[in-house]
């Protein structure tokens, strides 16, 4: 076994860990990333699409672009990457951190870090999680997967498809599909109101007459061989109404039903887990329980863009900095909280005394809404209007926070 | 002149593959007829995978009591040649009410009667003791030492891999649709027109036996599926019990289990329903929500939050019998049925694959051991349950032991090239060989990754490229037609 150090151990290789490794690089530190794929980038990889990077790079980039623009940053400032590598252990107690790492081209490797940044992204939510009854044939694929299979082998996942979960990536494949003469019968999602991007369901859906039933749920996948029809139904208070449920004939159906941090890696050595977010507990320095660790992107909570997936990724990355350092983050003393319309909050502890950045989810949609954050005592400490609110798009907030025991997050009506 | 077989295996399921395996210790010329495109893909993949205690069913009165307790007992040695994962975890059976004691007191006695090693009837405490994860409301029960877990389709493929290291002939894809009688030997001919010539045929085709059956001219029977779900929650489940929990049986069935997969999962199931429609595999809304509110009734910590999949299968019943149909028949000659292998057939395997040579025996087969030494399959490591040592020793010898591929469950490059050499070519084939595909996010990440193994070992385009022979291609075709 070999034993390799570091400063900084970045554990994942998409748009996270590009962007943070890049950074800690280019701050002069000894900067290791670990990815398992055979090439770095992530999602961005099977994304072709436009939309990424307008934020962050004034571009309208696709996903490979945006991703070759970090991997060239990171490669540029010195980080070094090593691909076709899982992390199966990380040991967080002591001074230095102690990953396992099972590499194809070193075999086992001990990688010794002062800082590491978590940055594994998430994975699908898939039919089977969501325990939907019917048959197990060929043709139920996740959005994703299908997507990858479109985008980098050319491979056809079907002839006329059902789309369930109204989320970005089965919207992007509403419209990948139609362009490839593949036939989208409906998108149905379970809400009221569509997981995906506004301008997703506009270019996706409506510029396509795909139709996009809100309030439904799937209730069956039938078939022998392959898919040969699903069953869906109406919501009506909140249960599937049997009596207007309705078979739609297709040969594939794609689950774009919700993204899941994948965090088992940081469950099995101590890291404490938000159960809304399914991401790390984190302070306002990106610090997890676990001093010297950190976390940023979308294992830490599901990002809308991956502009705002890097600009989290920088703040973690001069957090580890730092921490490689020897400098130590003031005591993040502010409890931070999830009020009223509010799903969740990050960071989940603030440091007084200085500007600290929060990104948070809507649990609902709304008209003109103001962000609100209260002191226990009920004074407000900040407020920004907002002209929507859907939680489908990420809230942030940055303000000089003072001292306080509890900072409440809410959206109230105005 | 064609091969002229001395016995030939209908049905690649575990008691074929038994027998199979059995038999290759024989001087005989052997094949195993199978219609999917690898074993173990009907009754034998798709149930609880239990080695169960031997105190259900009475040894005295029926075969499948008799041959349960023998079974049981057999797993050890097998487990000893084979390479599959199996664990002596013990079963209890739990009651909540205080009125289900008395017939817990009768399949305690049953149990004595059959002779179970180490039976034990309990009181709540010595329950909660020995299985800390059960719901307090528990009131008493019995513990069976002896029971256990097994993955059934490991089991299966380590069987049909060693008799085939044994000269067993494999032959998938094969669906039996004809049977001549030469007076010599039976002419078997498949759907697509192959034919096989044996002297003696034994029907273990599960599921369609009653079918395989009439083919033959033999008995008249009707296997009646019983569907049964399962519900598979995450390895990480707090719901994970040491020991596989039963409820007290009712007339027909052992009720929902609370089990400890050998595979490391948890899983909770089956029902039991007669569906009449052997390739129904559907589950249900309803026994979903009835499967977990009995779930979470007897043991702490099941939730809908740590499902990572479920499927059905169905037992083959025949119909107006509870019982086994294992004997030479007496319709059709040198024919021997291994019929109505219900629960607890996996549990049997072991001593039906015993029982089917003695029968072949009296049929008239002569079975002398060979005197070439006897073959055992190489056991292969799982890179997940090697330690980091190991695992960098491994490397050593070939790279891609250290490429994980499937995330979820740990599994190596090599594991999953080893399983496509060994033949199961599809990508279930390599999911129920390897476990890659059957963790958490099930198989969304390393799907196309396996395929692309698939493609390079086999020459196989991935746009041909099955899930599993019933369940036909992963794709529809490639964009542009063209073919990659």
């Amino acid at each position: 076994m070999k034993t390799r150090t570091a400063d900084i151990a970045v554990i994942g290789g998409g748009a996270a860990g590009l962007t943070a490794a890049a950074r800690c690089a280019a701050a002069g530190k000894k900067t290791l990333l670990i990815e398992r794929l055979s090439r770095p980038g992530g999602v961005l990889q099977q994304c072709i699409h436009s939309g990424f990077g307008i934020h962050r790079f004034n571009e309208e980039l696709t996903g490979p672009e945006y991703a070759h623009r970090v991997l060239t940053q990171a490669e540029e400032a010195g980080a070094e990457i090593l691909l076709n590598a899982t992390v199966m252990q990380i040991d967080g107690t002591g001074e230095v951190k102690t990953l396992t790492v099972y590499s194809r081209d070193e075999g086992v490797l001990l990688i010794r870090a002062r800082a590491v940044i978590l940055a594994m992204g998430c994975r699908e939510r898939c039919r089977g999680n969501l325990g939907i009854p019917g048959e197990r044939t060929a043709g139920i694929f996740n959005a994703g997967l299908a997507q990858k299979l479109i985008n980098e082998q050319g491979l056809l996942p079907g002839t006329r498809a059902v789309i369930a979960g109204s989320g970005d990536i089965g919207l992007i494949m509403a419209r990948r599909l139609s362009w490839c003469g593949v036939k989208v019968a409906c998108v149905i999602e379970i809400m009221p109101y569509p997981a995906g991007l506004s301008r997703n369901i506009a270019q996706c859906l409506e510029d396509f007459d795909i139709p996009l039933l809100l309030s439904h749920t799937l209730t069956g996948i039938y078939g022998k061989k392959r898919v040969e029809y699903v069953t869906i139904a109406p919501l009506v208070n909140g249960v599937p109404d049997l009596a207007q449920e309705k078979k739609i004939t297709c040969d594939t159906i794609l689950f774009s039903v919700g993204l899941v941090p994948e965090n088992e890696l940081s469950r099995a050595c101590g890291i404490e887990l938000d159960p809304v977010t399914n991401g790390p507990r984190v302070d306002s320095s990106l610090m997890t329980n676990i001093p010297g660790i950190f976390s940023c992107g979308n294992v830490l909570h599901v990002h809308d863009l991956v502009d705002f997936v890097s600009d989290e990724a920088d703040r973690a990355a001069d957090s580890a900095v730092a921490w490689a350092a020897g400098e130590r983050p003031g005591e993040a003393a502010i409890t931070v909280k999830a009020g009223k319309n509010l799903r969740y909050t990050v960071p989940h502890r603030a440091e007084a005394g200085k500007t600290n950045h929060f990104y948070m989810r809507a649990s609902t949609v709304m008209d003109k809404a103001e962000l609100r954050v209260t002191s226990p005592e009920g004074r407000i400490i900040f407020s920004k209007k907002l002209r929507y609110v859907k939680p489908a798009e990420m809230i942030s907030a940055a303000f000089p926070c003072p001292e306080e025991s509890t900072y409440t997050f809410t959206l109230e009506n105005c | 002149m064609s091969i002229i077989y001395d016995a030939a295996i209908i049905g690649g399921g575990v008691c074929g593959a038994a027998a199979a395996y059995r038999l290759s210790r024989y001087d005989v010329k052997t094949i195993l007829l199978e219609k999917e495109s690898d074993v173990s893909f009907g009754v034998s993949k798709a149930n609880s995978g239990i080695v169960h205690g031997g105190f259900h069913y009475s040894a005295q009165r029926t075969l499948k009591g008799r041959l349960e307790i023998r079974g049981n007992l057999m797993y050890d040695q097998w487990h000893q040649e084979l390479d599959f994962a199996f664990k002596r975890c013990g079963i209890l059976i739990a009651a909540f009410k205080p009125e289900q004691m008395e017939e817990i007191r009768r399949l305690y006695e049953q149990g004595v009667e059959n002779n179970v090693p180490g039976i034990e009837l309990c009181t709540r405490e010595r329950m909660l003791a020995l299985e800390p994860k059960l719901s307090e409301t528990v009131c008493g029960g019995l513990h069976a030492p002896g029971g256990g877990v097994v993955e059934p389709y490991s089991l299966v493929f380590s069987l049909a891999e060693a008799a085939q290291l044994n000269g067993v002939e494999l032959k998938t894809r094969f669906k039996t649709v004809s049977a001549v009688n030469t007076g010599d030997y039976w002419e078997i001919g498949s759907e697509s027109g192959e034919k096989v010539q044996a002297r003696y045929v034994i029907n273990a085709a599960g599921l369609f036996a009653d079918e395989v059956s009439k083919v033959f001219g033999g008995e008249e029977f009707v296997i009646s599926p019983r569907k049964g779900e399962e519900y598979l929650l995450d390895r990480l489940s707090p719901a994970r019990p040491e020991k596989v929990i039963f409820p007290v049986p009712d007339e027909h069935t052992k009720g929902v289990l609370v089990i400890p997969t050998a595979g490391g999962t948890t899983m909770i199931g089956p029902t039991a329903q007669i569906t009449g429609d052997k390739t129904d595999n559907a589950t249900t809304d309803l026994n979903k929500k009835s499967i977990f509110a009995l779930a979470k009734n007897m043991v702490s910590g099941v939730s809908e939050k740590d499902l990572i999949t479920s499927f059905s299968g169905s037992r083959p019943v025949i119909e107006g019998k509870e019982d086994f149909l294992i004997q030479i028949s007496d319709k059709a000659p040198r024919f021997i049925q291994c019929a109505g292998i219900q629960s607890p057939g996996l549990t049997s395997a072991p001593a039906i694959a015993e029982l089917l040579c003695q029968l072949l025996q009296e049929a008239g087969l002569f079975l002398q051991e060979k005197t070439t030494p006897f073959i055992l399959p190489e056991k292969v490591p799982a890179i997940r349950e090697v330690t980091a040592e190991e695992a960098d020793k491994l490397f050593q010898k070939d790279p891609a032991w250290t490429h994980i591929i499937c995330r979820c469950e740990k599994v190596s490059e090599a594991e999953i090239r080893l399983a496509i050499r060994k033949g199961h070519t599809t990508l279930d084939g390599v999911k129920l060989a390897t476990r890659a595909g059957m963790g958490r996010c099930q198989s969304g990440f390393c799907s196309l990754e396996i395929m692309k193994l698939i493609a390079e070992e086999t020459g196989t385009p991935l746009a041909e490229i099955i899930k599993r022979e019933s369940a036909g291609t992963i794709v529809t075709g490639c964009l542009g037609g063209e073919k990659k």
